[in-house]
C-alpha cells in the first residue's frame, strides 16, 4: 500500500498524467464531471458524478463507422482510435460494480469490441465513500462502499491518499508512479474502513433488501397492479436511464452524408415512446409497460439472465434526479412490501 | 413556511370527495424524504390521511397531468377531478384550456396559496446529506448526515422561479382556499438583461457552456405544460430531426432554441423546466427572454392570464411593430 498527502495530491495526478490520460471528478454548474486532468483542475468533493463513469466505456453517443461509395465499391472505414490507456480516477463502489453489469452484457458473445477496446485500455482507480450520501442504498446489493472493487482502491482520511493496487494493471501504474508517493501500512485505514461501514449502517436507506426479487420473479411482478400507481405520475423522459450507471440500451442509426454514410450509436431510454420501435411497430404501447420495463430489468430479468446479479447497484442518482420523485427504491418498498405481506 | 396546512387541504379533499362533486384527487405524494414527492391520484379518505404531502417542495405544476385525466375513459371521469393550484400553476391552466387541450368542466380547480418552494439543491450545497427538512417559521431546519442540524433562511433556499415570483394571484379556480393574493412586481428579466448585455459572443459562449451540458433526457419537454404534442417532432423518425443524443458538444442548441421558438407566446414562465434539468441548465432564460421581446415589441403580455387571449405573435394589429423595427431595437440591444 501507498499514500500521498493531500496537499501533494497535484504531484500524484501530474504523475498518473505524464504516463496515461487521467480523468478526475471536477465541479461544474451541472454537479460534479469526469474531465480529464490538467494543472490546476481541481477533484470534487461530490458523492457523485451528476452522469456515471459509463461513459468512458459505452458514450452516450459515437461514430461506430463510416461508408464511402466510389463507383460500385463501398469502403468501409474504421473509426476506433483509442489506442492508449486512460485511467479514470474517483470512480465509487456502486459505479465499479456497475462495469461489472456492463462487462456481462457487452464482453459476452458475440462481443462489442468498441466496449472491450475501450474496457481494456481503461485503469479504475476507485475511491471507497468517505461521506455515502442519504440517496445511497450500495448495501442493498450486495456492494461494499468500504471495499470497491477497482484496479486501484483509495481511501481518503483526513490528511492522506491511500492507494492499494488490486490488480495487475493497477500494480503497473502505482510502481509507475511510486515517486510521488510513500509506503503506507494498510493498518493505517482500518480507522477509516470502520468509519465508512458505521456511516453506511446509519443511511436511511440501509435496511432496503432485494431478496423480495432476483431470478424467477417475472411472474410474480409482471402482473401486480401496484406498476398503474407507480408509473401513473411517469413523464417519460430518460432522467433516470441517462444518469443510471447500468443502463445499457442504445439505438444504431445510418446518416446519409452526402458524401456517404456515417454508422452511429447513441444510448436510447426504454422509457421513450419510440424505443425498438419496427416495422411491425412498438412492442410496449403504454408508459406502464415501459416503467415496469425498466424495473423489471433491473431486478428481475438481468439476474435471470447473470447469475442472480442485479443492474441496479444503489447509486441513488434516479433517487435524487426523477423530476416526478419516482425511483426503484419506491418501486421495491411497493412491489416487495406487497408480496410479503 | 406555507401559509395552508396539509390537513386543510386533506379536509377539503375530504369534504369534496363526501359531497361527490369529485370522485379523485390530484395531489402530491409523500417520498421516502420530504423532497422526493411524486404527482399522485387519491381516491379515498384513507389514501389521503396515509399518503397526502403538502410542504415546501410541491413544486410540480398538476396543469399538464389535466390532458390525460381528462381524457380517461367513464366511469373514471363520470365525476370531475379535484386538482389542486398554486398560483403560478393556474397560469398553465389557462393557458391549455386556450389551447383545448382538456374540458374545463371534468376539473374541480381548488386554488391554494404559496409561499414559494425551496430548491433541494441549493440546500444540499450548504448541507451533507440531507435527511429531512422541516419548516419552522421563517427558516427550514435541515438534518444532515454530516454536518448535523442546519437552520437555513426559507428565503435563501427558494427556487429561483420563487424568488422571482411574479404572482400570487390565481387566475383561475373553482374555488380558494385562503386569501388570494397579488400581482408582484418581479424582478425576473434581469438575469436576462445581463445576458443582453454580454457581447454576442460572451453570450454564445454562456449559452454553449450551459448547453453543452445537456444529455437529451428530454425531461424539460416532458414537464412543459406548454409543450402538449401529441408526437413531438424529436421523437418522429419521419421527421428527419429525430435524435436521442448530441451529435456534437453543441447540438443541443437546436433543440433547446427549437423548442424555446415553439413555445414563445404561450410559456407562462412557470419554470419547470429548469427545476427538472438534471443538468441545471437555465433553460427558463431562454423563454423568459422570449416573454421579455414580445412585452418590448407588443406590449405586456402574460401568456394563461385569461382563458382566450390571443397571443401578440398570433395575432395581428395594424399596431404592430414592423420586423424592421424589431430588428433595429435587436441590434441597438445586442
Amino acid at each position: 500500500m501507498r499514500k500521498v498527502l493531500l496537499e501533494s495530491l497535484d504531484s500524484l495526478f501530474a504523475a498518473i498524467a505524464a504516463k496515461n490520460t487521467l480523468y478526475i471528478p471536477v465541479d461544474t454548474n451541472g454537479g460534479a464531471k469526469f474531465e480529464k486532468w490538467q494543472e490546476g483542475k481541481k477533484l470534487s468533493n461530490a458523492l457523485h458524478t451528476t452522469k456515471s463513469p459509463k461513459d468512458f466505456f459505452f458514450p452516450q453517443s459515437e461514430c461506430l463507422m463510416k461508408f464511402k461509395t466510389e463507383g460500385k465499391n463501398i469502403e468501409i472505414i474504421d473509426t476506433r482510435s483509442e489506442s492508449e490507456d486512460f485511467a479514470i480516477f474517483g470512480v465509487r463502489a456502486c459505479d465499479a460494480r456497475a462495469f461489472k453489469v456492463l462487462d456481462n452484457v457487452f464482453l459476452k458473445e458475440p462481443v462489442d469490441t468498441y466496449y472491450q477496446n475501450r474496457r481494456e485500455h481503461g485503469i479504475i482507480i476507485s475511491l471507497a465513500c468517505d461521506r455515502p450520501a442519504e440517496t445511497c442504498f450500495c448495501g442493498t446489493f450486495d456492494i461494499d462502499a468500504a471495499n470497491p472493487d477497482g484496479d486501484i482502491v483509495c481511501y481518503k482520511t483526513e490528511s492522506a491518499l491511500y492507494l492499494d493496487a488490486k490488480t495487475e494493471k493497477g500494480q503497473g501504474l502505482l510502481a509507475a508512479v511510486e515517486a510521488a508517493t510513500e509506503p503506507a501500512e494498510a493498518s493505517e485505514i482500518d480507522a477509516a474502513k470502520q468509519q465508512i461501514t458505521e456511516r453506511l449502517n446509519r443511511l436511511p436507506l440501509a435496511d432496503l433488501k432485494s431478496d423480495a426479487f432476483g431470478a424467477g420473479k417475472t411472474d410474480t411482478y409482471f402482473n401486480a397492479p401496484e406498476w398503474k400507481e407507480l408509473s401513473e405520475a411517469c413523464l417519460g423522459c430518460g432522467t433516470c436511464t441517462f444518469v443510471c450507471p447500468t443502463c445499457q440500451c442504445y439505438d444504431i442509426k445510418d446518416f446519409n452524408t452526402g458524401h456517404g454514410v456515417i454508422r452511429h450509436r447513441c444510448w436510447d431510454s426504454c422509457m421513450y415512446s419510440e424505443f425498438t420501435k419496427m416495422s411491425a411497430g412498438q412492442p410496449r404501447l403504454t408508459q406502464l409497460e415501459r416503467f415496469r420495463q425498466r424495473f423489471m430489468h433491473k431486478l428481475v430479468y438481468y439476474p435471470e439472465n447473470n447469475d442472480g446479479l442485479f443492474s441496479c447497484v444503489g447509486c441513488g442518482r434516479c433517487v435524487s434526479k426523477c423530476p416526478i420523485g419516482m425511483n426503484i427504491v419506491k418501486v421495491m418498498k411497493k412491489l416487495g412490501g406487497s408480496v410479503n405481506d | 413556511m406555507q401559509e395552508i396546512t396539509r390537513e386543510q387541504l386533506i379536509a377539503k379533499a375530504k369534504e369534496l370527495l363526501d359531497k361527490g362533486t369529485v370522485n379523485r384527487v390530484l395531489g402530491w405524494k409523500r417520498g421516502e424524504f420530504d423532497w422526493d414527492i411524486t404527482p399522485a391520484l387519491f381516491e379515498s379518505a384513507e389514501e389521503l390521511d396515509r399518503d397526502f404531502v403538502w410542504n415546501d417542495f410541491c413544486g410540480a405544476n398538476f396543469s399538464k397531468y389535466l390532458i390525460a385525466e381528462t381524457k380517461k375513459q367513464p366511469p373514471v371521469t363520470d365525476k370531475p377531478v379535484l386538482v389542486f393550484l398554486k398560483p403560478c400553476d393556474t397560469y398553465s391552466f389557462n393557458q391549455l384550456l386556450t389551447e383545448h387541450r382538456f374540458e374545463r368542466d371534468k376539473v374541480y380547480a381548488v386554488g391554494i396559496p404559496c409561499s414559494g418552494m425551496a430548491d433541494i439543491n441549493k440546500i444540499r450545497d450548504v448541507a451533507d446529506g440531507v435527511v429531512s427538512v422541516k419548516s419552522e417559521g421563517e427558516n427550514l431546519v435541515v438534518e444532515t448526515l454530516y454536518d448535523g442540524t442546519k437552520t437555513l433562511p426559507f428565503a435563501d433556499m427558494l427556487a429561483e422561479r420563487c424568488a422571482v415570483c411574479k404572482s400570487k394571484k390565481h387566475v383561475a379556480y373553482d374555488e380558494l382556499l385562503g386569501e388570494d393574493g397579488e400581482l408582484l412586481d418581479s424582478n425576473r428579466f434581469d438575469e436576462v438583461e445581463k445576458l443582453e448585455r454580454m457581447t454576442p459572443d460572451e453570450r454564445f459562449a454562456f449559452w454553449q457552456n450551459e448547453l453543452s451540458r445537456c444529455i437529451r433526457c428530454n425531461a424539460c419537454r416532458d414537464v412543459c405544460p406548454a409543450c402538449t404534442c401529441e408526437k413531438c417532432v424529436f421523437d418522429n423518425p419521419q421527421s428527419g430531426v429525430e435524435n436521442k443524443a448530441a451529435a456534437n458538444s453543441f447540438e443541443e442548441k437546436m433543440f433547446h432554441i427549437i423548442r424555446a421558438f415553439h413555445v414563445a407566446g404561450r410559456c407562462t414562465d412557470c419554470g419547470e423546466c429548469s427545476r427538472v434539468c438534471p443538468q441545471h441548465i437555465p433553460l427558463h432564460l431562454l423563454n423568459r427572454k422570449f416573454i421579455k421581446d414580445i412585452n418590448s415589441f407588443y406590449g405586456d403580455y402574460q401568456a394563461g392570464a385569461e382563458v382566450g387571449s390571443r397571443a401578440p405573435l398570433v395575432d395581428y394589429t395594424t399596431d404592430d411593430l414592423e420586423p424592421s423595427e424589431a430588428t433595429k431595437w435587436e441590434d441597438t440591444n445586442a
